[in-house]
């Protein structure tokens, strides 16, 4: 079977936009970094694009089918290095998140997000159902839910919480039906309920779920938890509808600014209009991708491009959801704005998987 | 069942993409409600963030003597506060900062606690007057603690050894207890404000009003920038009546011995000189003061923190006679009574000694001269049972006894004079006749003040003049300062001036061979007065106490004046414990002479010749009938500056 792949199928529009909210973003890096010891992280965060953009072109031009054949090796080997960042992982602020692997720090969970995305979409491409069966749900809930938990051991809810979209969305696409659906809500509300309010069920730890709770009453620990959701709030809010001065950002009022919470100090600068438009943007870049998920050349294709598109749109509504005080804080960085070499990393190589069923859309 | 090929439902792909369509439009919903509606609201709450308070504070007002020589001053002196607004756990570093500033971990805590309720901007005064090496310990700690920051402060600098201590007072931080208090609604935590004394009496004058600098803080508390100032309004400073020469006399003439010395011109009222011991060291104060020092001066049975001369209440013993006398003349019955002492007299069936029999002698026949320069009891005991109480309460009270004096000062006592009217209500018991006698000798009931004892005795010998005693004149008051007052400035006691004229006379021989504090006599000087040994116990219950009862001593008093009549000066000695009036005598007689050698010093009115000088006088007036009548009273006389006559020569006695 010879296959015709060329770059004219690549999708140049989409990266435009990709690369327009890189740009807002190290921009929003510089300003927010500028005097602080953090200064310069901008010129780290071109180099990671770079070799994001570098990355994406590799992946799109591997075969995304013949990846999709070999997925349970790689979907071992993911669990496996999961399980090396339980056992020889660094510790740093109470959690095993990173190896180090000469000298750098890799995070593993990260790699894991875009593997799944795989895994899923090879499981429900191979389905020979047209309505899901019970065990459909245990075997895809197995496929996540493993990594899932691993994750959560780090621990590290926000990451582990990425997970479950690629899931959803691989179920929902799958061919769920109505009742299953209330079922799956039903189950999941209980859950959430048997975590939360059960005194004796340490699935939390405390400072999660006082993050959780510090969201819905901000004010009752001004200091502690509550001083992130208090101070994002006064810098979007003082932004106004044109931006401003941006002195939460700049006199270090906002936590993190460069990496959790850039949307707030971009919504500080640049004011509702600024930060509607970012918002666009994604919604464009979001919008052009499930564009590209139709027009997949088959099953696997629009399951593979769909994860993308759910991760995507989950960090985008967890944290500027986060940022306006619609959810809680969860440390999950904004794709594609937020400095972090893993984060732009795991979003250039997503986007390549997405080109590479792109330039195959005719072949088969 | 569908082949590899199949395609994902067309339908579920678009509702994926209305469903990111409603997440979008409900992010967007929230940034307008941030951006849009509440932005006012937020752009204040980042400036309340960004913008700090740093308070500049107002010098309190100087305090002079009444010839403008300072008295309490300010220095310079760094406080050492802590920040609240920034993001630092204070708990957490409290450990660290009792350490550097050689605090209590523990007493800082609790300050951060007191703190809570007040806005974050306000910081937190932690310890004031830091030496140089807290001020280092700060300034080297700038990152490590950056919550902690300094200010310069003027702070209070008293006389040394606590002179003047209890008239000056002290200034401390203020309550939480006075802020409750309406007087207190614009005062913050931290400020500064008279406790006692002249520095509370005149906080509203002496306080100045602070400033503030509005600077641009970072989320760490670091200063960096400055926007605008408010300046300090520095407070006023106040001018007393009291003469810092005489007060040093006064000091230096109780010296250690607990008790105190009041000295006032009797024409106006203006406190000379006001001393009480022991004393205390009110710089102990303008810091905050440490919880031992405070529970030393508070449990210490000498009370040095009372101001005796107006917060003692003790019984006037014989100096107390004057009033007596002056009742007896003013109602007749003194000037012709005779009595015999014979070292005592038994009136309602009870034996009531004289105090003379304890030097194993008699008074003999005795009139009310000699009964008051001798001090004889008989005499006074008699003229008691003549008058009886409420006739002896009417001019007691009328000279201003057993009431407060309505001395600008806080905190006055009011003492007690009994009369019948006062036992029913107070005890629900009828007045005995018996009680009245010792009464007559300033025993019993009666509880007096020193400065109560100085106004009265000086009204009864400027004629009956009684004036309200006072620290601050009012024309020192800055415009709209209205201090309120209940007690009118002047009343004036017509006194009948034949009785007048033996009285003073009487209490000039005090002081004189024949007197009861002849050792107290002053060459040349026109000294009056009278003596009092006042028991702390009765009689009969140092009897039966046997030698433990020797251990309360007399309290000794005098009250003396200078010239005896119209006289310029009244100082009041109370000696606790002090035995013997003569005693008390010659500390009032040292400061009666240092003020006449500093009137010496300086020439006269009349000898500075020039315009109106008032002069008081006594002369005879005979009636159609050709009966002598003594007339008293007040001459302004205009002196011109070549007629210079010599300064009167004060009359001794004959």
């Amino acid at each position: 079977m010879s296959r015709y792949v060329s770059y004219r199928d690549f999708d140049w529009l989409l990266l435009m936009f990709v690369l327009i909210i890189c740009g807002l973003g190290v921009t929003e890096i510089h300003s927010a970094t500028m005097h602080t010891k953090f200064a310069g992280a901008h010129i780290r965060q071109l180099y990671w694009i770079g070799g994001g953009i570098l990355g994406m072109f590799l992946v799109s031009l591997l075969n995304y089918q013949a990846l999709l054949d070999k997925v349970h090796w790689i979907y071992i080997a993911a669990v496996a290095s999961l399980m090396a960042v339980l056992i020889f992982g660094t510790k740093y602020l109470g959690a095993r998140r990173w190896i180090k692997i000469g000298g750098n720090h890799f995070q593993p969970s990260e790699w894991v997000k875009l593997i799944l995305i795989l895994a899923v979409a090879k499981y429900f491409a191979d389905s020979r159902h047209r309505e899901l069966t019970p065990s459909d749900f245990v075997k895809a809930g197995a496929l996540v839910g493993i990594p899932m938990l691993m994750v959560l051991a780090q621990p590290d809810l926000g990451t582990a919480l990425t997970y479950v979209p690629i899931a959803v969305m691989g179920i929902f696409l799958g061919g769920l039906q109505w009742r299953q659906g209330l079922a799956v809500v039903l189950l999941a509300a209980l859950g959430i309920g048997v975590v939360f309010f059960t005194p004796h069920v340490h699935i939390l730890k405390s400072y999660q779920k006082q993050r959780l709770t510090s969201f819905i009453e901000p004010e009752a620990d001004k200091q502690g938890s509550g001083y992130q959701v208090i101070q994002s709030l006064i810098a979007v809010g003082s932004g106004g509808l044109w931006g401003g001065t941006g002195t939460q950002t700049h006199l270090s009022y906002l936590p993190v600014p460069q990496t959790d919470f850039i949307f707030a100090a971009f919504a500080e600068e640049h004011g509702f209009v600024g930060a509607l438009g970012v918002l666009l943007l994604y919604f464009i870049v979001l919008m052009r991708l499930t564009q590209n998920a139709q027009t997949a050349p088959d099953r696997a294709g629009t399951f593979l491009v769909m994860g993308v598109v759910a991760v995507l749109s989950f960090h985008v509504l967890v944290n500027v959801g986060m940022v306006v005080g619609f959810m809680p804080v969860t440390g999950i960085p904004l794709p594609l704005m937020s400095y972090g070499g893993s984060s732009v990393l795991f979003m250039f190589l997503a986007l390549g998987m997405v080109m590479n069923v792109r330039m195959r859309r005719f072949v088969n | 069942m569908f082949s590899r090929d199949d395609k994902v439902s067309a339908i579920r792909l678009t509702a994926v993409q209305y469903f990111i369509l409603v997440i979008f439009m409900i992010l967007a919903y929230g940034l307008w409600r941030l951006q849009v509606m509440q932005s006012d609201f937020y752009a204040q709450m980042a400036e309340k963030n960004r913008i700090r308070n740093v308070p500049i504070l107002a010098p309190r007002g100087k305090i002079l003597d009444r010839n403008g020589t300072v008295i309490v001053e300010n220095y310079p002196s760094f406080s050492a506060l802590l920040l609240r607004d920034s993001t630092r756990d204070l708990n957490a570093d409290a450990d660290a900062i009792a350490q550097g500033l050689h605090l209590d971990a523990k007493e800082v805590r609790e300050r951060v606690r007191k703190f809570t309720s007040m806005p974050q901007y306000q910081p937190i005064f932690l310890k004031d007057d830091i030496t140089q090496d807290e001020l280092a310990f700060i300034e080297s700690h700038k990152n490590e603690l950056p919550e902690l920051d300094t200010i310069m402060a003027h702070r209070r600098l008293y006389p040394r050894n606590g002179f003047m201590a209890h008239l000056i007072g002290y200034v401390g931080e203020v309550t939480e207890d006075m802020l409750n208090q309406p007087q207190f609604e614009l005062y913050n935590p931290g400020d500064v404000v008279g406790i006692s004394g002249v520095e509370k009496q005149y906080n509203q004058i002496l306080m100045g009003k602070n400033g503030s600098r509005r600077a641009l803080v970072n989320s760490r508390g670091r200063e960096v920038g400055r926007l605008d100032e408010t300046a300090a309004v520095p407070g006023k400073q106040l001018k007393l009546t009291v003469d810092v020469d005489l007060q040093i006399a006064a000091e230096q003439a109780l010296g250690d011995r607990n008790g105190a010395v009041v000295a006032m011109d009797p024409r106006n009222g203006e406190i000379l000189a006001m001393v009480s011991r022991p004393t205390f060291n009110p710089n102990d104060f303008s810091v905050r003061i440490s919880r031992n020092e405070w529970s030393r001066l508070v449990n210490d049975d000498d009370h040095p923190l009372l101001n005796k001369a107006i917060q003692a209440q003790l019984a006037p013993g014989s100096t107390f006679k004057i009033i007596m006398a002056t009742a007896g003349m003013q109602e007749g019955i003194a000037q012709d009574m005779h009595v015999n002492c014979g070292g005592g007299a038994t009136f309602y069936g009870r034996y009531f000694k004289c105090w003379v029999v304890a030097e194993h002698r008699v008074h003999g026949p005795v009139d009310i001269s000699k009964a008051i320069y001798q001090s004889c009891d008989v005499f006074f005991y008699t003229l008691a049972e003549k008058l009886g109480i409420d006739r002896i309460a009417k001019y007691a009270t009328m000279f201003g006894l057993g009431q407060k004096t309505g001395i600008d000062l806080p905190q006055e006592v009011s003492g007690v004079m009994p009369s019948e009217e006062w036992k029913i209500r107070n005890f629900k018991q009828k007045w005995f006749a018996g009680e009245t006698i010792s009464v007559g000798i300033g025993q019993g009931a009666v509880a007096v003040t020193p400065i109560q004892m100085a106004r009265a005795i000086g009204a009864i010998s400027s004629g009956g003049l009684v004036v309200r005693p006072h620290v601050v004149n009012p024309t020192e008051f800055p415009p709209n300062v209205v201090p309120a007052s209940t007690v009118p400035d002047q009343t004036k006691v017509p006194l009948d001036p034949k009785g007048w004229q033996i009285i003073t006379d009487a209490m000039a021989g005090v002081v004189n061979p024949g007197g009861t504090a002849p050792s107290a006599h002053l060459q040349g000087i026109d000294f009056a007065g009278k003596t009092g040994s006042a028991q702390t116990i009765s009689n009969a219950l140092k009897a039966k106490l046997g030698a433990a009862g020797k251990n309360f001593k007399d309290n000794g008093w005098f009250v003396g004046v200078e010239p005896r009549r119209n006289p310029e000066i009244v100082v009041c000695a109370l000696l606790e414990e002090g035995e013997h009036g003569y005693l008390a005598a010659r500390t009032v007689a040292q400061v009666i002479k240092a003020y006449v050698d500093k009137q010496n010093r300086q020439p006269t009115k009349i000898a500075r010749g020039s315009g109106k000088a008032e002069i008081g006088a006594v002369w005879n007036v005979s009636d159609p009938d050709g009966r002598d009548d003594l007339k008293s009273g007040h001459f302004t006389i205009t002196i011109t500056p070549k007629n210079v006559p010599l300064a009167a020569v004060a009359p001794g006695l004959e």
